[in-house]
């Protein structure tokens, strides 16, 4: 039987329709992956089933969880479930950690809240749980405070805070999502285990569809807050009977082609750029030591070239970017942008800065909320000479716009109007509607759904057609620069690692480092071989 | 720990040496000469430079500044031009005034606000909540020294269970003495009561929110639990930083209460020396109410690293 | 929520349309005495009744809420006038010398309470409206550069703003274009509250002769006055404090209203 049964579940908040009759079961031992776009109910059925829902929101229907219904249990009952018979890890480890007190009395609480064992027993159980999660004693004491650590240190925290009790059903709302692609690999192999070793069910919630077939036993899909197809993994992902299971697998894997690049004639040259952050003081009278961001890095980038960088958080590619658009001096070494510095002191050289613009990540934040798309799109004909007026101006507002597909009309509405893969468009015709020589997208498409996301990659090809574009695409995500570079750049530590032809280095890796990170990199199974040989006939 | 200290103790000593430059600065472009001012307008030139040379103002400023820091610093804060007699002895006085009544008043209104803002926070949107925050935006409009007024009318005038004003002294007994402080320090805790109760209350909402208050729930916690073991300690910090600021508004207020209540305190001392142009005694106690204010600042900086850890190992 | 708005904007008008009138109309002259009808209670004559020299204490009233909102008013200009521009400097010279050495100055004028201020203003100056004026203007200048400072931190890191460093603007354009237009709601909130603080400074500064001098009517003044009566004619210290509480709640709960109803987090929620 099952472990956990959700039957018919609707949730509604202030008569807005959340789910709308869901039904799945976890069985011991079991993982079941819910997944979804944003706005799908996934995290909202994760949050019914611990019953920490927002205090508007009215349930009806039946969790079930080894036979106790949750929706008609009091909240007393519900917090003595809460923890022993269920335990819960979220997306955010950085902030799902109070601050103030030590990990190991986080984690000993979970034990000593439920009255489960006395203060001493607790602690040693709490020792253990960290152990187990690959947090050794040796290094991780329990008296060390979360800002110690490591986002997936923290993420291993959070686990053993939800297993000390050994529950026996464990949800995860996209655990991995806010981690690096190597770590998000380790805590996915953890939570692999944990089930194993304990024979826990594991509910996970996530987005990202790689995971989702490498991780699950059972998949969900969901939509709007239905479900709209589930089964188990093969067969699901062999026979995918509803059309937006084929279409969410599709866009996962977004292939575009790229127009031939022309002739190489280089256009942006950075040589042995190097950046040094000072560190705080350590001593109070010592020489403050120095973090080097970004460690002599040279490449360069030709005319209607795509170049990618790819790297984890804190690899320096952020501080690069930030080098090359010369909003932060380099320490030593160059950058030219057609032969001229890009950086000029504290006044701009409008004439280099013309000739490249950017592309950000956060739709929502990329914009002033109070200006009018025309104005927003227009920022950066600061930048010409003799900006265009009247007519002139309003044609190649209308020109940008109609490029990234929006309409001319758009441009007198505000931003907060668009969703947010139209904000992406938007911000594309800001940095199309001066002409750059060279673009640069930084993580411009880590924040969109899938969905959203290829058809904004579709988009790129199509503009590198029409436009002849050169950017340079800053990613984390492996599979996207693999779709839309050339060539591309591997940073680690503030070191370009290895650099290539895109279908080479991703084919065959030469340095450890980008060897590790394609290895991590949880990937589709080839869709067309699983529907070749079905294995259940 | 040591380090932040020892940082922290650094800049409240430039902060020092600044506020005493500002302040001396100040009193000495004040126009009125206090030897002429004391011997009146008929005085003999050659008695009032005297007289100048006594009190020490015949010096250049950069060496009477000097002399007034050094003596500071060794506890003399100089003659009383009108007195004749120690600064310091005058302040010492009246500080045993000021000082208990702005404590007994800081004491007062965290005692009252803590338990005020918890309850609120943990009620939001109730009626008890609701309830408590109309009381405290009434706090907030009530003008203390009109509040002291109205208590004297209740409790001194019409019940009669304390005395309209005066203080009865240390000597007439402890008890003595806080029973002549208590009306004034009602009056200065309740408006800032509700300034407290406002800040702890939006404080813990504001953790409420956090990421790890739903982990702490996840844990099986129950929402009165989360609130204790999880919000209260991270409440602290912006509550912490208003108490610091509180206490110097008391002081500063106490000089307020003071008039009310006829208390022989720092304020009377400032209006009888502003009036008597008895600009050291002026001097001296502004400066006193600012090194208040600066080292309570610093103690809140020691108090915030033993509530954060994160701010104990940073710098 | 818009309750407490509507509360608050109708209470602070009825006093702000009192002060208006007053400058035309007022039932009786303020400063003429009467001491045939002195320490009247409130009646149908006199509603607010009379003080100890026969003089209406309605149309004091009316007038002494001239010299509060006039001094608050002025102390708020003077805080917003400094305080803003002197945060924005801050802000877009992070961690710079500028920014340093304004929020170094803002600590020192922090460790002077404004009454501290008041004294010593009045120990140079003398005692009067106008310096109670500066003291209150003073003290706010640091409270407007703070919360300006830290409010443009945090859009300094948008992306928005990378975008318009990246168009070649410079960070006085930034400021203006960008940073100032997003930090207007804030400084509309606290200035109320500081507005609302300024009364209350004002009306303790005239309590203990700092401020306005007579014959300048002050409601600060008139507590003074009626606090040797305050045993046979209450109505002298109610009635004046009466009018610091229901102007100095008008604001705070226009305040608060105002945040809420200026928050865009909220205005998403009601949308």
């Amino acid at each position: 039987m099952s472990l956990l049964e959700i039957t018919d579940l609707s949730m509604s908040i202030c008569g807005l329709e959340i789910l709308k009759r869901v039904s799945l079961n976890v069985g011991p031992g079991e993982i079941v992956a819910v997944t979804g776009e944003s706005g799908s109910g996934k995290s909202m059925t994760a949050l019914a089933v611990m019953q920490l829902l927002p205090d508007l929101a009215r349930c009806c229907g039946a969790v079930r969880l080894d036979g106790t219904d949750l929706l008609a249990a009091t909240e007393p009952e519900l917090c003595a479930i809460r923890g022993r018979s269920v335990g819960m890890v979220f997306q955010e480890p950085t902030t799902a950690l109070n601050p103030v007190r030590t990990i190991g009395d986080q984690v000993a609480e979970t034990v000593l809240v439920h009255g489960a064992m006395r203060p001493e027993q607790a602690r040693e159980r709490a020792r253990d749980v960290l152990d187990r999660v690959g947090l050794p004693a040796d290094r991780f004491a329990m008296s060390r405070y979360p800002h110690e650590l490591s986002g997936g240190q923290r993420q291993r925290v959070v686990i053993a805070m939800a297993i000390a009790l050994q529950p026996k059903m464990l949800i995860a709302d996209e655990p991995t999502t806010a981690l690096d692609v190597t770590t998000q690999a380790q805590i996915l192999d953890l939570l692999k285990g944990l089930v194993a070793d304990y024979g826990m069910g594991l509910l996970m919630i996530t987005h990202d569809l790689a995971v989702v077939a490498d991780m699950a036993d059972r998949i969900v899909v969901m939509r709007n807050g239905e479900v709209v197809e589930s089964g188990a993994t093969r067969d699901l992902l062999a026979g995918m009977r509803h059309p937006y299971t084929r279409m969410l697998f599709e866009a996962s894997d977004h292939q575009v082609a790229l127009p031939e690049p022309p002739a190489p004639q280089p256009l942006l040259q950075v040589r042995g750029a190097v950046r040094d952050y000072r560190l705080p003081r350590t001593k109070l009278f010592a020489d403050p030591g120095h973090f080097r961001a970004v460690d002599d890095v040279s490449f360069a980038l030709n005319r209607g070239e795509r170049l990618g960088l790819v790297g984890e958080s804190g690899c320096g590619k952020s501080t690069l970017t930030r080098a090359i658009l010369g909003l932060e001096p380099v320490q030593s070494g160059q950058i030219l942008l057609d032969g001229e510095p890009v950086f000029s002191g504290r006044r701009p050289n409008l004439s280099v800065r013309r000739k490249m613009q950017v592309v950000f990540q956060d739709p929502f934040g990329s914009f002033n909320p109070r200006h009018r798309v025309d104005r927003l799109i227009t920022e950066p004909f600061h930048l010409l000479d003799t900006p265009p007026k009247g007519a002139a101006r309003r044609d190649a507002i209308a020109a940008a716009l109609s490029a990234v597909g929006l309409k001319p009309g758009d441009a007198t509405r505000y931003i907060h109007e668009f969703s947010g893969g139209q904000r992406q468009r938007i911000a594309i015709a800001r940095a199309l509607i001066v002409r750059p020589e060279l673009i640069l997208f930084d993580e411009a498409v880590s924040a969109l759904d899938v969905s959203v996301r290829a058809r904004i990659l579709d988009l790129l090809a199509e503009l590198c057609r029409t436009y002849d574009l050169t950017y340079l695409f800053i990613s984390h995500d492996l599979s996207v620069v693999r779709s839309v570079t050339d060539r591309v750049l591997v940073m680690q530590a503030g070191r370009i690692v290895e650099q290539g032809e895109t279908r080479a280095v991703f084919d065959a890796p030469k340095h450890p480092y980008t060897r590790s990170l394609i290895a991590a990199a949880p990937r589709l199974p080839d869709l067309a071989s699983l529907r070749r040989t079905p294995d259940h006939v | 720990m040591l380090r932040y200290s020892i940082k922290r103790l650094m800049s409240l000593a430039i902060s020092l040496a600044v506020a005493s430059l500002v302040i001396f600065l100040v009193i000495e472009v004040a126009p009125g000469d206090p030897a002429s001012y004391m011997l009146g307008i008929n005085a003999q030139p050659d008695t009032v430079a005297a007289l100048r040379a006594e009190l020490g103002l015949d010096v250049s400023r950069p060496v009477r500044y000097l002399a007034w820091v050094g003596g500071m610093l060794s506890g003399d804060f100089g003659t009383s031009y009108t007195y004749r007699t120690p600064v310091a002895g005058m302040i010492g006085d009246r500080l045993w005034v000021s000082l208990p009544l702005a404590l007994l008043a800081l004491m007062l209104s965290t005692l009252i606000a803590f338990p005020a803002g918890i309850y609120a926070a943990a009620r939001r949107g109730r009626p008890g909540d609701v309830s408590v925050m109309g009381a405290t935006q009434l706090g907030i409009a009530v003008p203390n020294f009109w509040f002291a007024m109205m208590l004297v009318l209740i409790f001194a005038v019409d019940l009669r269970w304390f005395r309209a004003g005066g203080f009865a002294g240390w000597d007439k007994g402890f008890w003595v003495a806080m029973h002549s402080l208590t009306l004034p320090a009602i009056s200065l805790a309740l408006p800032q009561a509700a300034i407290l109760t406002r800040v702890m209350r939006s404080a813990l909402l504001d953790i409420l929110g956090e990421d790890f208050m739903r982990t702490a729930r996840a844990k099986g916690l129950s929402r009165r639990q989360t609130l204790w073991r999880h919000g209260v300690r991270n409440a602290l910090i912006p509550v912490l930083t208003i108490i610091g600021l509180q206490f110097s508004f008391l002081l500063a207020g106490s000089i307020i209460i003071e008039q009310v209540f006829n208390l022989p305190g720092l304020g009377r001392l400032v209006f009888q020396s502003i009036s008597s142009r008895d600009l050291i005694v002026v001097e001296s106690v502004v400066m006193l109410l600012v090194f208040a204010v600066i080292v309570v600042n610093f103690l809140v900086d020691l108090a915030y690293a033993a509530v954060d850890p994160r701010l104990r190992a940073r710098t | 929520m818009t309750r407490s708005l509507i509360l608050g904007a109708v209470l602070s008008s009825l006093v702000v349309l009192a002060a208006l009138t007053s400058f035309v109309w007022t039932p009786y002259d303020h400063a003429a005495m009467n001491i045939p009808d002195k320490l009247q209670p409130p009646g149908a004559a006199h509603w607010f009744g009379t003080d100890h020299f026969g003089r209406d204490l309605f149309s004091m009233i009316m007038v002494g809420a001239r010299t509060s909102i006039a001094v608050a008013l002025v102390a708020v200009g003077i805080g917003m006038g400094l305080g803003v521009p002197l945060g924005l400097m801050a802000a877009a010279r992070k961690g710079g010398w500028i920014d340093e050495v304004i929020m170094r100055g803002n600590d020192l004028v922090f460790a002077f309470p404004s009454l501290v201020i008041a004294i010593l203003i009045t120990a140079v100056l003398g005692a009067g409206a106008v310096n109670a004026i500066i003291a209150i203007g003073i003290f706010n200048i640091p409270v407007f550069a703070r919360i300006t400072r830290g409010a443009a931190l945090s859009l300094w890191e948008r992306e928005f703003i990378l975008a318009a460093r990246v168009a070649g603007k410079s960070d006085a354009r930034i400021s203006a274009e960008h940073i100032l237009p997003n930090v207007t709601n804030l400084l509309i909130v606290q200035g109320t509250i500081q507005f609302s603080l300024g009364i209350l400074a004002e009306a303790g500064l005239s309590y203990v002769g700092l401020g306005a001098q007579p014959p300048t009517p002050s409601w600060g003044r008139m507590l003074a006055d009626a606090q040797t009566m305050v045993s046979f004619a209450p109505h002298l210290a109610l009635i004046p404090g009466l009018a610091i509480i229901v102007t100095v709640l008008g604001l705070n709960l226009m305040g608060d209203g105002l945040r809420d109803w200026l928050d865009p987090r909220l205005r998403v929620a009601r949308a």
